[in-house]
């Protein structure tokens, strides 16, 4: 089946061209599509500065690629026709980090749900509208006649979050992109939130991309996972075995810095021998702070080794694995 | 009859005992009880975990302890350190007080550095408002003994805050909270803007501290993860009330109170995945608050009739572990 979105050899570079010597690579050849039709979620899991945001802001076409392309339905979503726009526009929705800023205090909440059903001419009249609305916000778990004609102020942040879910929603997209949906909301509102993702997902097939560098939400809601550092894939595959088994020595620290909400899991041993963010520049980017390195590490950049199935890192500790090209990525995420 | 030994007495001494607390702002819309009626004890070389949802009155109940609230707030209640009610002090002696009895790490490193000044200067002002004297070089060598405390390197004294990362800034404002060696520290949501990574090594870097330096500390947020991994003691406030305290392992093993109870199974473990379970509705507000208990309109244990008529008593449910629910009795 043909992807609904498509990075294809995506750089992005900031502050200068690629290969100048100030120019930071936010993400490095990249290539990943999104199959539609079908329930799951994959996390893009990562630190700060680990290419995250980058490549949702370059999925949603708002940022331009320094090389590559990036493709909606088979086309580069650059040069497609104004129609064609429209429908990427409709079609790939997103839910941002921040529940608060993404409402205007002036204006009722009704806005954010009514705009979209008027701009893409989803209902015929008043009532039509009225009944959307109503609709995709009781299927995220909110009563319309406690929320409608309220401001934004009025509501939680838990609830105002659900309604940008349920704006998504409205417009039955093809993908949704949600960048750290739960980051500020409260603990106990999270779980329900996530939840809300989740069902919508199953009920109407959209796969969704879920951002975070929370592994633990990660674990719980999503179906795979890939790890990016420095703009590059570390390890990608089936979250339960990247989460449980992690082979890549910086997913490890990762995983091991986890704080679990359980006493009787406690922080592991930290694997890692200097502190650090700077990527290497020659090898594997990890290669500095990592503690397994070898002079191989520092000379080239290890390709995705299979570790088993399902699953592989990007480390030369896995050397004789069979590997997974750079454009194979996707395979990692079949459908099942 | 004997009369009570004195050392032993000592002993008993909590090294800080809150009681009856309510930090009331008054505001147009009315009176906002952010913290209403709370007592709570700290004892000595405890790290004492405070959870609660946003507007649950965590953060306000830290500045109480530093008085740090101001207009048109105010604090009601009694708040002993080593048997000084620190509401009763002048503000002069307050002054005194803090940073080097009480100290707090604030929340977001990133505000709390004045982004002109280079960090010695930041961790020198603080000694010199206390008194402390010394030549440059004695100056300089408890700076250096700081930033070596909190792992980093010598450099940074001569550099400013936005040639630090996330990371540093806030390993410099610990280095600050415990310049004076208080005997508490208060550390609010220290990590909650940093990478997972770096959260874990600056949390290991204030525990490993606490313990050293044998100091006591309250460790303010929302995250239970961090709290299962940092603290000794846990004590779960819901609208302004204490609602659970006891020790960390038995508050996660059997939690009594429904909101507990609630919170904790909403929690992401390492396990089976995919079970999501939230808590209904929403955090109430504390304006001019309704009696009774203000979990009742979330609580699916709520028993009618009583529930909505007065806050319950605290029940010692085992030695040391406290709850305040109408189904343990004590009404």
């Amino acid at each position: 089946m043909e992807p609904i979105v498509e990075l294809r050899n995506v750089t992005k570079v900031f502050g200068g061209k690629i290969g100048s010597p100030n120019a930071v690579t936010a993400l490095e050849d990249m290539t990943f599509s999104v199959e539609p039709g079908y329930p799951h979620i994959i996390t893009i899991a990562g630190e700060s500065g680990s290419g995250k945001t980058t490549m949702m802001m370059l999925l949603l076409g708002f940022y331009e690629p320094s090389a590559g392309q990036v493709l909606y339905n088979g086309k580069d979503i650059f040069k497609q026709k104004k129609e064609d726009m429209l429908d990427f526009r409709r079609n790939v929705q997103a839910v941002f980090q921040d529940p608060f800023a993404v409402y205007n205090p002036f204006y009722k909440v009704d806005n954010l749900l009514s705009i979209p059903i008027k701009n893409f001419g989803l209902a015929k009249n008043k009532r039509e509208t009225r009944d959307l609305m109503e609709e995709a916000l009781m299927r995220v778990g909110l009563r319309p006649e406690e929320t409608l004609g309220r401001y934004p102020h009025q509501l939680s942040g838990g609830q105002r979050q659900r309604i940008a879910v349920a704006r998504a929603l409205v417009l039955k997209p093809k993908l949704l992109i949600a960048d750290e949906p739960v980051s500020m909301v409260d603990a106990s509102l999270r779980a329900t939130l996530l939840k809300n993702l989740r069902d919508m997902n199953q009920e109407y097939s959209i796969p969704i991309l879920y951002i975070t560098h929370d592994l633990t939400t990660a674990y719980h809601v999503s179906d795979y996972i890939i790890v990016l550092y420095h703009g590059s894939v570390m390890e990608a595959g089936d979250v339960e075995l990247v989460i449980r088994t992690p082979k890549h020595p910086y997913t490890q620290l990762l995983v091991n810095s986890i704080p679990w909400p359980d006493p009787n899991h406690l922080w592991g041993e930290a694997q890692e021998i200097t502190r650090g963010r700077q990527a290497a520049r020659h090898g594997c980017k990890f290669a500095p702070r990592c503690p397994k390195a070898f002079d191989l590490c520092t000379q080239k950049v290890p390709p995705l080794y299979l570790t088993n199935g399902g699953h592989a890192a990007s480390c030369f500790l896995y050397e004789g694995n069979p590997v997974v090209e750079k454009a194979d990525l996707s395979s990692l995420f079949p459908k099942r | 009859m004997t009369q009570p030994n004195s050392a032993t007495l000592k002993t008993y001494l909590p090294l800080l005992e809150i009681k009856d607390l309510r930090t009331y702002f008054y505001v147009k819309a009315g009176t906002v009880k952010a913290v209403d009626g709370l007592d709570l004890t700290l004892d000595s070389g405890t790290k004492l975990g405070l959870v609660g949802e946003s507007g649950s009155g965590k953060s306000t109940m830290a500045l109480s302890i530093m008085r740090m609230i101001r207009m048109p707030g105010t604090i009601q209640g009694q708040i002993m350190l080593n048997g000084v009610d620190l509401l009763k002090l002048s503000e002069d002696e307050m002054r005194k007080t803090r940073l080097s009895e009480i100290a707090m790490i604030p929340q977001g490193a990133m505000n709390s550095l004045n982004p002109v000044m280079r960090i010695k200067n930041q961790i020198i002002d603080g000694m010199l408002d206390h008194g402390i004297k010394g030549s440059k070089r004695e100056m300089m060598n408890r700076v250096y003994t700081l930033l070596e405390r909190v792992e980093l390197s010598p450099r940074v004294a001569n550099m400013y805050p936005h040639e630090l990362s996330g990371g540093m800034k806030q390993r410099v404002t610990v280095a600050i909270a415990i310049s004076l060696r208080p005997k508490i520290l208060i550390a609010d949501e220290p990590t909650s803007a940093l990478d997972v990574v770096i959260q874990r090594q600056v949390m290991e870097t204030i525990t490993g501290l606490v313990r050293d330096l044998d100091l006591s500390m309250i460790l303010i947020g929302h995250d239970m993860g961090l709290m299962a991994q940092s603290v000794d003691r846990l004590a779960v406030m819901y609208a302004g009330k204490l609602a659970e305290v006891g020790a960390m392992k038995d508050l996660f093993a059997e939690p009594f109170h429904p909101y507990t109870r609630l919170l904790i199974s909403s929690l992401p473990v390492l396990g089976q995945r995919g079970v999501f379970q939230g808590i209904p509705g929403i955090p109430p507000s504390v304006i001019n608050p309704p009696p009774g208990c203000l979990f009742r309109a979330r609580c699916p244990n709520v028993i009618q009739g009583v529930c909505d008529k007065t806050f319950p008593n605290y029940v010692e449910v085992k030695p040391g572990h406290l709850v305040a629910c109408h189904l343990y009795g004590g009404a």
